[in-house]
C-alpha cells in the first residue's frame, strides 16, 4: 500500500498579515513558512500507520504545489519520515490548479491513500482533497478524525453532527482529514533531519491548468476596540451598548 | 562572511524550539518546585537525538555541528534549563572527552549508549576542595598493574544518579602534581561508589546533583583516558568545549527572558498605555537585545572555529563568560519589568533568574574564564 500526502506551504500561524499589488496579493515578505497544520496531522498518522503495517505500508509520499522556495517545508517532512517527495514546479493560483497539477501528477503512481487537510491555513479553500478526487475519479471521505488499517480494508472514522460514522472505502481514495486523526505533529529527530539530505525529491514540471477564480480584494479584519467599562449598577447603559454597538442583543 | 544558518540548523533550531514550547513548558514550574528529575523529557529528548547531536553516526550519533548545537541549546534553555544541563553534560563533557579522547574500543563500547542517551554520562572532576582549582585533586587513583584503586569524594555531579557513565578525574601520581593526574571511564554500578543526597538547589532544581563517594573502587586498567597522567590536560581540554554549550545555556536564559519581557511589555499596561510605550522599560529591552546579540555572536563564532578546526579555547572563554554574566543581568531586568509578577512563579523569569546564577559558577567561573582569557593575552 502507498501512501500520498499533500503538503500546502503556509505562513507562520505568527506571521503578521500584509497585502501588496492593490490589496491582490498576500505579501511574502519575510515570512516564514511551514507544513500546513492539518497536513502535518495527516503526515504524523501516515508515519504512525506504516510503522504498524509490518511493511505493509511500503511508502509515504508527499506532494506539494510551489516554487523552488517550497523546497524546505519539503525537506521538513521527509525528515519527520516521509520517504520521498515530489514538488510539483509552479506557483499554487487556486484550488482547481493545484487539484489538477496533482492529480496530473499522480494519476500512474498507483497511491492507494491520498490524504489532504481539511483546509490550509493561509487561504482555507477546504476544495483541493475533493478535486483531486473528482479528478482521478475516486471515493473521496471528508472531516476524517481517524484513520485505520485493518486487514486490507481502510476504516474511517467521520465526525457528523451529533454523533459519529465509521465508514468502509475502496481503494484508492482520498481521505481528507481534520483534527483528532493524529493526537500532534511529530518534531523531526536528529536522524531523522540528516537522512532527509538523501531521500528522493523529485521535481516535475506543471501541466497546462487554468486557474477558475482571481483574488479580487483583501482585507484585514477591523482592529479590536478598547475595552469599554461599564458601571455594575448601571446596567440599562450595558444593554444599550450590547444592542446599539456590539450588535449582540 | 556568512550569517546565514542552513536549511538543517534552521530545522534543527525549530524541533528543538517545538520540543521546549510543546513538552518541557507543561511541567517545568512543577518540577522546579519538587526538585523532580525530567525522567520522560529525557526520554523524548534521547528519541529526538539531542543527547548525542555532535556524535559520529557510526556511533548512532546525529552527526550535527557544534553551531546546530547551540541553537537547540538556546532554544531549550529558553524554557528549562534542568534539561539542557543533563543535555549539555551528556554531549559536550561526557560524549565529546571519549570522542575525542579515547580508544576505538572505548568509543565502541560506551558511545552508542550515551549518544543515543540509553545510558546518561556524568563528568566527575570538582570534589569539595577543588572547584577553581582543579589541580588540587585529593581522590586517588593508586596503579595496582591490571587496575586502578580509586578512593575519594567528588562533589556537585550533574547527572550522578540519573547517570550510569561516569568520567572521573583522580590523582595517581601526587608528587608529579597535576601531571600525575588521569581520567577513567567507569560504571556506576561498580563496587565501592556511593552517593551523597540530592543537593537541594536554587536554581536547575529539576536535575540531579550529589556528590559521589569512592571506596577501594577497582577501575580496569583499560578504563584509563589517554597515557598515564593525560588526566588533567583531558579534564581542561574537554571543558574547553563544554564552555560552548553552557554558554549556549546562559544565552537561551537570557533570550528566553527577553522574549519573556517582550510579550510581557506590550500586554501589561500602566499609566493609560502599554509599559512598552514607557521609555524606562523600551531602554531595558533595548539594553537586553543588544546583549543577546552579543551573547550569541560570541557563542556562534566559537561554534563555528572548533566546527571548523581552529583553536577555540579563548572564544569559548569568552563566550561562557559573557553569557553567563549577561544572563544574570538579563534575567534580572526580565524581573523588574514584570515587577510583582516577576517575582512569582508563574511568569517564569524568576526561574531564569535563579538559573542563570549558576552559569557564573559551574564549569569554569566566570573569573576562571577571565583568568583563561587574560593569560592566553599577556602570555607573548
Amino acid at each position: 500500500m502507498k501512501i500520498l500526502i499533500c503538503i500546502s506551504n503556509v505562513p507562520d500561524t505568527t506571521t503578521k498579515i500584509r497585502f501588496v499589488n492593490d490589496n491582490k496579493a498576500f505579501d511574502t515578505n519575510g515570512v516564514q513558512w511551514i507544513i500546513n497544520p492539518w497536513d502535518e496531522l495527516a503526515l504524523t498518522r501516515a508515519l504512525e500507520l506504516k510503522e504498524g503495517s509490518g511493511g505493509k505500508i511500503e511508502k509515504v509520499s508527499v506532494i506539494s504545489v510551489g516554487s523552488h522556495g517550497a523546497e524546505p517545508t519539503l525537506r521538513k517532512a521527509l525528515a519527520i519520515g516521509a520517504d520521498d517527495a515530489i514538488r510539483i514546479n509552479a506557483e499554487p493560483k487556486d484550488a482547481y490548479f493545484v487539484a489538477s497539477q496533482i492529480a496530473a501528477a499522480i494519476k500512474d503512481e498507483g497511491y492507494d491513500m491520498i490524504i489532504a487537510g481539511i483546509e490550509s491555513s493561509d487561504y482555507n479553500g477546504s476544495a483541493v482533497g475533493g478535486m483531486i478526487a473528482e479528478l482521478l475519479s475516486i471515493p473521496n471521505v471528508s472531516s476524517v478524525s481517524k484513520i485505520d488499517v485493518e486487514g486490507d480494508n481502510v476504516v474511517l472514522k467521520r465526525e457528523i453532527d451529533g454523533g459519529s460514522e465509521v465508514l468502509a472505502t475502496q481503494l484508492p481514495f482520498v481521505a481528507i482529514i481534520q483534527k483528532g486523526v493524529a493526537l500532534e505533529p511529530r518534531i523531526p529527530s536528529m536522524r531523522g533531519i540528516m537522512m532527509a539530505r538523501q531521500k528522493p525529491l523529485k521535481v516535475v514540471e506543471p501541466v497546462e491548468t487554468e486557474s477558475l477564480t482571481e483574488f479580487v480584494d483583501f482585507s484585514l479584519p477591523p482592529a479590536k476596540a478598547a475595552c469599554k467599562m461599564v458601571d455594575p449598577e448601571n446596567m440599562k447603559e450595558l444593554v444599550n451598548l450590547l444592542h446599539t454597538e456590539a450588535k449582540v442583543l | 562572511m556568512n550569517f546565514e544558518f542552513t536549511e538543517e540548523q534552521l530545522m534543527i533550531r525549530q524541533a528543538a524550539r517545538d520540543f521546549a514550547q510543546r513538552d518541557l513548558i507543561t511541567d517545568v514550574i512543577e518540577r522546579d518546585y519538587k526538585a523532580e528529575y525530567p525522567t520522560k523529557h529525557v526520554k523524548t529528548m534521547s528519541e529526538l537525538g539531542f543527547m548525542g547531536m555532535m556524535m559520529d553516526p557510526k556511533y548512532e550519533g546525529g552527526g550535527m555541528d557544534t553551531v546546530s548545537y547551540v541553537l537547540a541549546m538556546e532554544e531549550i534553555s529558553k524554557v528549562d534549563s534542568s534539561v539542557s544541563v543533563i543535555m549539555s553534560v551528556n554531549n559536550s563533557l561526557v560524549c565529546y572527552g571519549i570522542n575525542k579522547y579515547g580508544t576505538e574500543e572505548q568509543k565502541q563500547k560506551y558511545l552508542p549508549d550515551l549518544a543515543t542517551g540509553r545510558k546518561i554520562g556524568a563528568f566527575l572532576l570538582s570534589e569539595p576542595e577543588a572547584g577553581s582549582d582543579a589541580t588540587m585533586q585529593r581522590t586517588t587513583a593508586e596503579d595496582k598493574g591490571d587496575y586502578y584503586l580509586v578512593n575519594g569524594t567528588k562533589n556537585w555531579i550533574t547527572n550522578a544518579h540519573s547517570g550510569s557513565i561516569y568520567i572521573l578525574i583522580a590523582q595517581t601520581h601526587p608528587e608529579k602534581k597535576h601531571h600525575g593526574i588521569n581520567a577513567f571511564i567507569l560504571e556506576k554500578d561498580t563496587p565501592g561508589i556511593s552517593l551523597g543526597p540530592h543537593e537541594d538547589k536554587m536554581g536547575m532544581r529539576s536535575s540531579d546533583t550529589h556528590s559521589v563517594m569512592f571506596t577501594d573502587v577497582k577501575v580496569p586498567r583499560e578504563n584509563r583516558i589517554g597515557e598515564d597522567g593525560f588526566g588533567f590536560k583531558f579534564a581542561m581540554k574537554t571543558l574547553e568545549a563544554g564552555r560552548i554549550g553552557i554558554a549556549a545555556q546562559a544565552l537561551g536564559l537570557a533570550s528566553g527572558a527577553l522574549e519573556r519581557s517582550i510579550q510581557y511589555a506590550k500586554e501589561r499596561k500602566a499609566f493609560g498605555t502599554e509599559i512598552a510605550n514607557h521609555q524606562a522599560i523600551a531602554f531595558k529591552i533595548a539594553e537586553m537585545a543588544v546583549k543577546v546579540e552579543n551573547a550569541r555572536n560570541l557563542c556562534l563564532k566559537a561554534a563555528w572555529l572548533k566546527d571548523n578546526k581552529k583553536p577555540f579555547a579563548i572564544a569559548s572563554s569568552m563566550a561562557k563568560q559573557y553569557c553567563a554574566d549577561i544572563a544574570m543581568e538579563v534575567t534580572t531586568e526580565a524581573v523588574q519589568i514584570h515587577g510583582g509578577y516577576g517575582y512569582v512563579k508563574e511568569y517564569h523569569v524568576e526561574r531564569l533568574m535563579r538559573e542563570a546564577k549558576l552559569t557564573q559558577i559551574y564549569e569554569g567561573t566566570s573569573e576562571i574564564q577571565k583568568i583563561v582569557i587574560s593569560r592566553t593575552l599577556l602570555r607573548d
